[in-house]
């Protein structure tokens, strides 16, 4: 890339960060799909039957690596955007009134961001590095009796302890409020702005922003309640 | 006279960009509801000067909200509490007895500050002479109505055309991005058939020359929209998007 290459250019930088957050909102839609089933509450049967495939499906696996690649894009961008937009204003405002004009949590993005990561890093080691990478959730084995160690038992487990379920759903506010400006900033990004389509996206966004993670922390709360077993 | 406000203002002074600026108080005296916040420092520098003091240095000039230049950041807004106006169209009736109003330049590294709240704003003016032109023959001046425009176009063309290059949307940006006034720019002449010739190059070089200029990068939150006194929309900043994308896919260099 020359230096006045598309992606050295801001318009190209925000391009990166709409197209990859639009691919970790597809994420989402599937990671909610997959883990909603443990609501058909059979005992886990049918959500592990889910993991199962998507921990053995080739085209899942090498989608995992697309979709780490994608995490690490769109936090690199971020970091190198705010970088400059902190550069592009050397003295700060004595008196900034920015909730005049602009919602708190479109100028918050960055730090909904490393509340989302701090979650995600809490979370893999929850449940993907287990999973992935030590000996059949071995470490879930001590505390559950039984043979074979699946992840819905890893699930029960987990969701067990009040503190996790708390930082679980309090994670699913901020994932909430960075969707509900991404969602619809992204379409702007890429230059997808409508009079007749942009309020339809605009309401796909919120709508969008309040069930996924609505679903996603009624699990843990389920799971800690006992609604499902 | 009944009704008359006195204020305290906390004003930045600045004596150049290569001086570090403070605030400084002054009090504005017997200020009526009806004068415009310029006139109010016409009267405070008034005062200033049969003190013998330095007045506060500020740009202004056609005082009817059309040339741009009154660049005053109040209390944490471009332009002031209201929407759509400019800092000369801002009357004091917007204030209360007793207030204190901080006013600040615009603050931006591509808007160095000329003397206290003047900002040299030529970054726009280089970023016009990028791309913001388009072809004409020479000779004698075709008829206007010659080429024919629909209506729509030429419409959203002329909303696109009464940005005033202020800069409030770069004051008003967390960021500091000049987004919106470069994509008024862009659209006003990509919408037209005039603007077609050099649509695909204007883009990137005047994007290209943003990016020179040390502005930040948009992140959507709309402020600039919000606060623009022209009120340009934030479609234009999707089509220039969207003019970027293509251009940057069809363009040979």
């Amino acid at each position: 890339m020359s230096k006045s290459g598309f992606l050295r250019s801001s318009i190209g930088k925000k391009f990166l960060m709409g197209i990859t957050g639009l691919f970790l909102i597809s994420f989402l839609v599937v990671h909610c799909f997959v883990n909603a089933l443990i609501f058909v509450n059979d005992g886990g049967e049918t959500f592990d039957l889910g993991c199962e495939f998507m921990g053995t499906n080739w085209i899942i696996r090498a989608m995992e690596v697309v979709l780490f690649a994608g995490i690490l894009l769109h936090i690199f961008q971020a970091l190198i955007l705010t970088i400059e937009n902190r550069k592009a204003r050397p003295v700060p405002y004595a008196k900034f009134d920015g909730s005049a004009n602009s919602t708190w949590y479109s100028r918050w993005m960055g730090l909904l961001g490393t509340l989302i990561l701090m979650f995600l890093i809490i979370h893999l080691t929850h449940f993907w590095v287990q999973s992935r990478f030590t000996d059949n959730l071995a470490h879930t084995r001590e505390h559950i009796e039984g043979d074979q160690i699946t992840m819905f038992d890893r699930m029960k487990y987990i969701f067990s302890s009040l503190p996790v379920v708390i930082v679980y759903c309090l994670s699913m506010v901020s994932l909430a409020y960075h969707l509900l400006h991404g969602f619809q900033s992204a379409f702007q990004t890429l230059g997808l702005n409508h009079k007749k389509y942009t309020p339809l996206i605009k309401k796909c966004g919120v709508a969008f922003s309040i069930i996924v993670p609505l679903i996603f922390a009624a699990m843990p709360i389920c799971i800690y309640c006992g609604c499902i077993q | 006279m009944s009704g008359n406000m006195n204020l305290t203002l906390k004003v930045w002074k600045q004596k150049n960009k290569d001086t570090k600026g403070k605030f400084e108080t002054y009090q504005a005296k017997g200020i009526s509801p009806d004068m415009s916040f310029l006139e109010m420092f016409d009267v405070v520098n008034e005062q200033l000067i049969n003190e013998g003091k330095e007045p506060i240095a500020f740009d202004h000039d056609c005082r009817e909200g059309i040339c741009g230049m009154c660049s005053m950041y109040i209390n944490g807004r471009p332009h002031g509490p209201k929407q759509g106006v400019t800092t000369c169209q801002l009357h004091m009736r917007s204030f209360k007895d007793g207030d204190t109003i901080v006013v600040e330049p615009w603050r931006s590294a591509a808007f160095p500050v000329i003397k206290d709240l003047a900002v040299d704003r030529s970054s726009f003016d280089r970023i016009m002479a990028a791309g913001g032109f388009v072809s004409v023959n020479t000779g004698n001046a075709k008829d206007a109505n010659n080429i024919l425009i629909p209506k729509p176009d030429a419409d959203e063309a002329f909303e696109a055309a009464a940005c005033i290059g202020c800069g409030a949307c770069v004051a008003a940006c967390k960021n500091s991005s000049a987004m919106l006034f470069v994509s008024a720019k862009v659209s006003q002449l990509a919408l037209l058939p005039q603007g077609k010739i050099e649509a695909t190059q204007r883009v990137l070089n005047m994007v290209h020359q943003m990016d020179e200029e040390g502005f930040g990068n948009c992140t959507n939150t709309g402020a600039c929209e919000a606060e623009c006194p022209k009120s340009i929309s934030l479609e234009n900043i999707a089509r220039m998007n969207r003019e970027y994308l293509v251009s940057s896919a069809v363009s040979k260099k």
